[in-house]
């Protein structure tokens, strides 16, 4: 590997301090230290340390979202030629949707690495390993026909004004990613919700009796109408076994929706990974799966929709509610960072999730919306953790 | 009888290279050094000039602001140097060293006549005040003070620590005396720690203290785990901490009147050639002993363990307080990619690597820092291995923010440096906890005195 120490040895004079290219300074330190382990050695404090660093981190978080991206490929392919009515094999609807994914997922990358590169720069600090993360995230939770203008314009607004503005990765109060999504859901909302844009139709004519609608959505048109109506009867019925958003199509993923957020199954299971290799936080995952349940739960007791009464463990399977669970909720700079915060932050992010889904079906991105205003409570939570800690530490100095 | 505590938050780092129970003969040289770098929260003022004979037991230096806190000269001989850095600030005090080492008549305490005033003009002027640290600043304490309680750490349980069965084997009357030094110090108790899971230290089993049981990780070993699960420290409260390995230096200079501070040092680490148990005095110079027993080649000599030693030079001095030599690779390799591979090999308290597969397995762990150092990210982390009742990142924030109220509201009282240790080796961040939390409580100090 000598010779990509040469390159960046020989490089190096040309972006430091006094060299031509000094703005890319940051960049250059940030791929040297991706490509080697630096060298630096304790100087202070204990003198050996743990193998595990951000950039670990945030790796194992990427492998944990891997099958839901690559199923989150497949699936683009899939019903787009579904929808155009041609048959197509396995590897082709891939290909098809690798093709429509890989250019999000660059732009996202270029963007924000672009400010976070400029703010490394101005502020003469190194690249931080945050935006590793977000910059897949962010592709994943758009609908796949989106233009890639407008990816970059979110990507760029969610880095600045989500969390450079604060301070960079650390400080940020919201998640960027979820950020990026809802300043994409507000500023463009015709290509971020409705019937049309989570299936990619162009190139064929779209077959007879081809819904792009999500669940979510359609669930949506049965609110007002009380339950048992014949009229959300056609609506109801692709609910059930064999339908088109069954309980079991719904776990696997082969439904419209995001890119990445389909499969219940396989963001579980990079769920577990998170759990098992101790990145992610358990009691984050459990208390909002808890929350959602509850909420979903009482709905269904008190069921006067159909939204409302479909069966709670199919309402947690559908829209974001298992993404954010997995991926956004658990962010460990946005989340509660008390150990008992992070059960109530859970806990109600995935009861206002559900809550918003079903009170206000003009938002069915309710999970998007719960975790952002949980992210903006997390801080208050917390608060009041710390502040019982504070509490009984007085009070043994009263007693003492 | 005495209380067992378990404890279950913590990490026990275990490293190749523990020492070996042999003899490795006592190791004497012409110089010593003493530093005030080595004594927490003291502005020293010199007593000796360059060319003076002192004995050993002879004050070197004091403190500035409370000169009852006197630093005294290990052996005797000659100051042959006032060693100065920046702005003339005093790195050491060199000695060179008489072949027979005479002693400063202090005299023996009369236990029987003595009163607290009588023994602490007596630990003032021996030198051995110096080994009691006070709390909650985690300074030198000084004799005027009235201390809640006196704690004895007789546990070590850090890294290659160690066997106190060896090292204060034969010493039995010296640490009695200590302990019942220290008695006459405190309207409180005098609790001496032990660990469950290891042979009782023989030399321990004194009357005239409080005794408890620690067993489960370490920290377990530190007096500060220790103090927070006996009696914890409240806004207000002064605590003195002395470590089992210091008795028999204290019970010496309380029955013969001698300052001897002398130590069966462990030797241990993957560099070491020969591991085991040498004695030697504090401040005494390293350089043939180490040429002739640690593999210099790229090492990092440490006086104490790794978690909270010093670092020490190839022909340094032995740090004060410190009964222990880790010798360790330097780490300063760069790895490609080492962040992505799986590594099977590598140390983490964290499940991200796959090490964890192998609880029981010995590292031979260098000094790299495996990473750069970024903001706090990741939360829960610090909690894991504090065994307190406290918010580990919520008050380094508040050191980082010079909160003083803060910093008092999350139990900065509690806590030392050390206590922060097993954290600073497992945070991704690589932030410098120890480092902070020395800079909140000299801040805290400053603001109270």
């Amino acid at each position: 590997m000598k010779f990509v120490q040469n390159i960046f040895d020989q490089t190096r004079p040309l972006v430091e301090k006094d060299g031509k290219r000094n703005i890319l300074y940051p960049l250059h330190n940030a791929l040297e230290t991706m490509a080697f382990v630096p060298d630096h050695t304790t100087h202070s404090g204990a003198h050996v340390r743990d193998a595990i660093d951000l950039k670990r981190t945030m790796v194992t978080v990427i492998f944990a979202m891997v099958p839901a991206l690559l199923f989150g490929m497949w699936n683009i392919g899939r019903l787009h030629y579904a929808a155009i009515g041609e048959e197509a094999a396995l590897f082709d609807s891939f290909l098809f949707g690798a093709l429509k994914m890989l250019p999000l997922i660059i732009v996202t990358y270029a963007a924000g690495l672009g400010v976070e590169i400029f703010f490394s720069w101005k502020r003469n600090h190194p690249v931080n390993e945050g935006f590793l993360v977000s910059g897949l995230l962010i592709p994943m939770i758009m609908p796949v026909d989106i233009p890639l203008w407008m990816v970059a314009v979110s990507t760029i607004f969610a880095v600045l004004i989500g969390k450079e503005v604060f301070g960079g990765t650390g400080m940020n109060l919201l998640n960027p990613a979820l950020t990026a999504r809802a300043f994409a859901f507000f500023a463009y909302p015709t290509w971020m919700s409705g019937d049309k844009v989570w299936v990619n139709t162009k190139g064929g004519e779209v077959v007879d009796g081809f819904s792009g609608a999500t669940a979510l959505g359609d669930l949506a048109t049965t609110v007002g109408q009380g339950m048992g109506n014949p009229a959300t009867e056609a609506v109801m019925a692709q609910f059930g076994a064999g339908g088109h958003y069954s309980l079991m199509n719904a776990f696997l993923g082969l439904i419209p929706g995001s890119i990445g957020e389909t499969s219940a199954f396989l963001i579980l299971l990079g769920g577990l990974f998170l759990v098992f290799k101790g990145v992610g936080s358990w009691k984050i995952m459990l208390s909002f799966f808890l929350g959602g349940l509850v909420m979903a739960g009482i709905f269904n007791a008190f069921a006067v929709n159909e939204f409302m009464g479909l069966n709670p463990i199919h309402q947690l399977m559908l829209g974001g509610f298992m993404f954010g669970m997995v991926f956004m909720a658990t962010d460990p700079v946005s989340a509660a960072q008390t150990e008992t915060g992070k059960y109530i932050y859970g806990f109600l992010a995935g009861f206002f999730g559900i809550m918003i889904r079903v009170f206000n079906p003009a938002y069915p991105e309710g999970i998007m919306l719960a975790i952002l205003f949980m992210n903006v409570m997390a801080p208050l939570i917390d608060y009041y953790v710390v502040e019982a800690n504070i509490k009984r530490r007085a009070k043994r100095v009263a007693h003492a | 009888m005495s209380q067992t505590f378990k404890i279950r938050k913590g990490y026990d780092i275990k490293l190749v290279g523990e020492a070996a129970p042999s003899d490795l003969g006592q190791h004497n040289a012409a110089t010593y050094a003493v530093s005030p770098l080595d004594f927490p929260g003291i502005t020293p003022k010199l007593a000796v000039k360059a060319g003076v004979k002192v004995s050993a037991g002879d004050t070197l230096f004091f403190d500035k602001d409370r000169p009852e806190v006197k630093i005294c000269a290990p052996v005797s001989g000659e100051v042959a140097e006032i060693k100065r850095g920046a702005k003339r600030k005093i790195l050491a005090v060199l000695l060179l060293a008489d072949s027979d080492i005479s002693y400063a008549k202090h005299g023996a305490f009369d236990f029987a006549k003595g009163d607290r005033e009588a023994a602490a003009a007596h630990f003032a002027n021996t030198g051995v005040g110096a080994l009691i640290t006070s709390r909650p600043y985690g300074v030198v304490a000084s004799m005027n003070e009235q201390p809640r309680d006196i704690f004895v750490n007789g546990i070590q349980s850090g890294p290659l620590n160690g066997d106190l069965n060896i090292q204060l084997e034969g010493q039995e009357a010296a640490v009695a005396a200590g302990i019942k030094a220290l008695a006459l110090m405190t309207t409180g108790k005098v609790y001496v720690s032990h660990d469950a899971d290891q042979a009782p230290v023989a030399a321990l089993q004194v009357e005239g203290a409080t005794h408890s049981k620690f067993s489960g990780k370490h920290p377990k070993g530190l007096v500060g785990t220790q103090i927070a699960k006996t009696a914890p420290i409240n806004k207000g409260d002064t605590v003195w901490t002395v470590n089992a390995i210091d008795l028999p230096i204290i019970g010496r200079a309380f029955l013969s009147g001698e300052y001897a501070p002398e130590y069966k040092v462990a030797i241990v680490g993957s560099k070491a050639m020969n591991t085991g148990y040498a004695t030697m005095r504090q401040g005494v110079s390293l350089a043939s002993f180490v040429s002739a027993n640690i593999n210099t080649d790229n090492t990092r000599i440490i006086a104490g363990d790794v978690l909270t030693g010093a670092k020490v030079e190839a022909d340094g001095f032995l740090t004060f307080g410190k009964s222990q030599l880790t010798a360790i690779p330097e780490g300063n390799t760069t790895e490609f990619f080492g962040w992505v591979l799986p590594g099977f090999g590598k140390f983490s308290t964290n499940r991200a690597f796959w090490g964890w597969l192998f609880p029981n397995r010995k590292y031979d762990l260098d000094t790299n820092m495996h990473g750069e150092e970024r903001a706090f990210v990741v939360s829960g982390e610090y909690e894991k291995f504090i065994p307190m009742d406290i918010f580990p990142q919520q008050l380094l924030r508040s050191i980082l923010i010079r909160d003083i109220e803060k910093m008092e509201q999350l139990g900065i009282y509690e806590v030392v440096p050390e206590d922060f240790a097993i954290a600073e080796v497992a945070c991704t961040s690589k932030l410098p906890l120890q480092q902070i939390v020395r800079d909140g409580l000299n801040d805290l100090r400053k603001e109270m005195i």
